[in-house]
């Protein structure tokens, strides 16, 4: 028989390494024609770092995005980053790479006042030009710069370096350890159907909502939000290791053996939407959350799958096996 | 001036992506390049008596064999410090690397390993956490007193105490127990892990990787090669996928030792299996929780025990207990919590991080009290949870000062989109105040 | 003992020097140096190696290479139309249907092939002819959505 069910769920994601130190670099190179290299370590996954970091380069320096390229890839050129974990990338590199950005624009503008002949403080630097506070017509372009900066001896790299606290460490006795970083909230609610003959589940609706502090991208934020499912409905459903530890020696050894989700186990219904409060650690109130969206959807089906058989199960995965079992002891 | 941060926009680096031209670390090749294959123990857990690789390194192609006397520095690496690039006495899990094979082709390399003569003694091993607690057990690490991670002599538990939790279950007019297990987890990237060694013009040893964290990797390695930070480039910046699996090391070390000893270009790639069977993985997990809670829902009080199985190496368990019980209680404000964590040994593969980190599996278990005690009280689930919901000002558990709180936000995100209607008491909630 | 393997590869004639153990994507990969094709598995649960051969998605990891003397072989590297995207890479990008990248070639040939046969898939239709093709990054959601983009003309 086959029966239906709904669940919900509520759970945290916290961004950044817990005990703080955790630092990025950042720097931002003026190229000769007045366009820009940011150089980052920051390593993408594929969870776009490049992309997001490149938009905060961009908003930083009040520049076009289009005139600025990322540098991800410079081995020991590259300025450090802790690394891409913990779903910390939002959170900490924005702030080296805003450091960067000022730090550049000081020197673009301590070099065009010597050009201006005037003091540092009376030069603006806006929509990719440099100008005269209170004369305007002295400016220059951003291209005018790159050319001018090439061809005197000057080198306009900026450099930021960020990190949220010094590392501290749990106290030994109570635990105490104050420094977190920031958390993200997400929240779950789906339907499934179980067959109570076969212990088969079938998602027919699932929808999540994650509160982000600021979608620096939101597109990316909706491809984040259904990518977890891939990790969470398959810890939840079907992905174990060691499906008969400790009595047997078997382990999964090819893609036939281990199930991680398809196409066809992904719910026919979904859908993806995020909330914003402005996080006062963040860059414009951005933190990382992507890594919560594998985390929410596996209560909410042990929730469900309760609504549906009237039995708790406490053990993931939630295989077919484990649902027959659960619906055997109950009788 | 437009403002790029709020847009949606396309990958910057994508591409490369849908033209098949961006280059991932298997897609780089060299000239004369040498392939690596890992002799990986047989055994859960044994004792090496002899180990002969000579017929391995006669073999027609192969240029020779990496065993533990091949590392300049030292074979050990790892946030914890303790695994081994190469256990040539006591492999404690099935797959750990014993030696290596370097050769033209990775069939000459397997054809040349099936030749090793390795004499090992099989011994017992422990694969669950609570029979490895036992008093008897065998010891998964050598010459030590039990199966427990060690913070300081005779620790062996990590403590949070938040408020006073005797005085939380007696103010609970319910308390609702219950067990939770949660099993291993493979990362599964669609790309398997692989590294590409060689020595570069300026003598370098140039090392291309798919890791997450190149400086953090950078710092393990040097010590491995005996090489100052000057002497290696490490490049990365593109990664096939690595939900945590690429936090670790699995072929840097091995392909950059090939590629100091043999001075020609390396590569070392892991085939599906020893990816699924022999990497890094998201540790199982056993949680009891109690949890008390007043009629009208309030949680008063949260105890939680955590046994975290690390399997043959620390990996990076000792933090991911304490950043479990960090947020083990959910984003909800209980005055009153007792967190109490071990790490136990295991022979299997070692545990690491993974998407959700050790945080998704206390989430797990605490949303199913969650869900459970709202059952029990026949109060709407929302409900409980809006009711429970940080605010800023709260405190969590290892004292901690909720900031930017926004449980309520995203529930209340969520139900709007599925189509449910929330009361009005829970609508007018927010995460600023109670 | 080696053997001249000739097939037609994103419409030009090739030889390649092939062992008759070689696979496909052997030959793809590491003989002719096109690495767009991914290998994920080796075991063709992955699909992140599909090609086309005579307009038929298959796992260039399961093929052997001598069994494409004399057919078309089109590669993710052949999608590019003059120099245009084709409009299913087009949309891949701009729908997000790529996170790390990784199966994304192997996503994008077995897409055209359904095109190819099926121009307006349902989505039923979409989600069964994909299914042999993983993303661990869980971009199937988006997947649909370019398909049914390019699908639909837009």
């Amino acid at each position: 028989m086959k029966k239906k069910g709904v669940g919900m769920s509520c759970v945290l994601h916290p961004t950044g390494n817990k005990g703080a130190g955790d630092p990025s670099q950042a720097a931002i190179q003026l190229k000769p024609d007045g366009t820009f290299t940011l150089v980052t370590g920051a390593v993408d996954l594929g969870q776009g770092s490049s992309t997001i970091l490149r938009q905060f380069a961009a908003d930083e320096l009040g520049v076009p995005i289009e005139n600025i390229t990322v540098n991800n890839s410079a081995g020991n050129a590259a300025p450090v980053t802790m690394g891409s974990f913990a779903s910390r990338v939002t959170l900490i590199d924005p702030h080296a790479v805003k450091l960067a950005a000022e730090d550049l624009k000081a020197q673009i503008c301590k070099w065009a006042a010597a050009q201006f002949g005037v003091n540092p403080d009376d030069v603006t630097f806006a929509d990719n030009k440099v100008a005269v506070k209170n004369d305007p017509a002295k400016s220059l372009t951003m291209a005018e710069v790159g050319a001018g900066v090439f061809n005197s001896p000057a080198l306009m790299i900026g450099t930021g370096a960020w990190y949220p606290a010094p590392f501290t460490a749990h106290d030994p006795e109570t635990g105490a350890m104050p420094s977190v970083g920031a958390v993200s909230f997400g929240a779950c609610y789906l339907e499934l159907e179980v067959d109570t003959e076969t212990g088969v589940v079938d998602i027919l609706k699932l929808v999540q909502a994650w509160e982000v502090g600021k979608a620096v991208n939101p597109l990316m934020c909706k491809m984040q939000i259904g990518g977890g499912l891939s990790i969470g409905l398959g810890y939840a459903l079907s992905e174990e290791c060691w499906p008969h530890a400790p009595s047997m020696d078997f382990v999964p050894e090819v893609l036939g053996d281990y199930f991680i989700p398809t196409f066809a186990d992904y719910p026919l219904e979904n859908e993806r939407a995020v909330a914003e409060v402005p996080h006062p650690m963040g860059v414009k109130g951005a933190k990382g959350f992507s890594e919560g969206s594998s985390t929410a959807p596996i209560p909410a089906i042990i929730a469900a799958l309760h609504d549906a058989l009237g039995v708790w199960i406490t053990e993931i995965p939630v295989t077919p096996e484990v649902i027959l079992r659960a619906l055997g002891a109950r009788g | 001036m437009t403002e790029y941060v709020g847009q949606s926009m396309p990958r910057y680096n994508g591409i490369g992506q849908v033209t098949g031209t961006a280059r991932y670390v298997d897609d780089i090749q060299f000239p004369g390049m040498l392939y690596v294959k890992v002799l990986r123990s047989p055994v859960h857990k044994g004792t090496i008596r002899n180990l002969d690789l000579s017929a391995v390194a006669k073999t027609t192609g192969v240029a020779g064999v990496l065993t533990a006397d091949d590392i300049p520095g030292q074979n050990a690496y790892g946030f914890y410090g303790d695994s081994q690039v190469f256990n040539p006495k006591q492999p404690r899990f099935k797959g750990e690397p014993i030696a290596a094979v370097v050769a033209v082709d990775e069939d000459t390399a397997m054809e040349a390993l099936a030749k090793a003569k390795l004499d090992i003694e099989e011994q017992t091993p422990v694969f669950d956490m609570f029979e490895a607690l036992k008093p008897n057990a065998p010891l998964v690490r050598p010459g030590t007193a039990n199966n427990l991670f060690e913070y300081a002599p005779g620790k062996t538990t990590f403590v949070i105490k938040l408020g006073d939790i005797e005085k939380g279950f007696q103010e609970a007019d319910h308390v609702i127990e219950g067990t939770y297990k949660e099993g291993m987890q493979d990362h599964c990237p669609m790309e398997p892990h692989v590294s590409v060694a060689r020595i570069d013009d300026a003598d370098r040893l140039e090392i291309y990787t798919h890791s997450q964290c190149l400086n953090v990797h950078l710092g393990f390695l040097c010590p491995v090669f005996n090489l100052p930070q000057s002497k290696i480039n490490y490049i990365g910046g593109r990664c096939g996928g690595g939900f945590g699996g690429k936090n670790d090391i699995h072929c840097d070390h091995i392909a950059g030792l090939a590629a100091l000893k043999f001075r020609k270009p390396v590569k070392f790639r892991f085939t599906r299996k020893e990816d699924l069977a022999y990497s890094t993985k998201r540790g199982p997990w056993v949680f009891e929780y109690k949890t008390g809670f007043k009629s009208d829902g309030r949680i008063v009080a949260s105890h939680i025990r955590e046994f975290h199985d690390s399997g043959a190496y620390t990996g990076l368990s000792p933090y991911c207990i304490e950043k479990c019980g960090m947020f083990a209680s959910g984003p909800y404000a209980v005055p009153n919590i007792l967190v109490e964590a071990q790490v136990i040994y295991t022979n299997k593969p070692v545990s690491s991080s993974m998407r959700g980190f050790a945080v998704l599996n206390g989430q797990v278990a605490m949303e199913t009290q969650m869900s459970r005690i709202a059952e029990q009280l026949g109060l709407d689930p929302w409900e409980l949870r809006f009711i429970n919901a940080w605010r800023d000002g709260d405190m969590g558990a290892s004292r901690y000062v909720v900031q930017g709180a926004g449980a309520i936000e995203a529930m209340r995100k969520c139900a709007e989109l599925a189509g449910i209607q929330l009361p009005a008491k829970l609508m007018e909630m927010n995460s600023r105040r109670r | 003992m080696k053997h001249v393997l000739s097939f037609t590869l994103n419409g030009a004639p090739v030889d390649a020097l092939v062992q008759a153990t070689d696979t496909l994507l052997d030959v793809l990969r590491e003989k002719i140096g096109l690495t767009g094709t991914k290998r994920g598995c080796d075991t063709g649960n992955c699909g992140a190696c599909t090609v086309l051969i005579d307009n038929e998605p298959v796992n260039a990891c399961l093929t052997i290479a001598l069994t494409v003397t004399g057919k078309t072989v089109t590669t993710v590297e052949g999608l590019v139309e003059g120099s245009e995207l084709h409009p299913l890479q087009k949309a891949f990008h701009e729908h997000g249907a790529s996170q790390c990248g990784f199966c994304t070639s192997g996503m994008l040939m077995a897409a055209k092939a359904l095109l190819d046969k099926h121009p307006q898939p349902s989505r039923s239709a979409i989600v069964e002819f994909m299914s042999g093709n993983l993303c661990r990054c869980g971009t199937y959601l988006e997947v649909i959505e370019a398909i049914q983009a390019v699908a639909g003309g837009k």
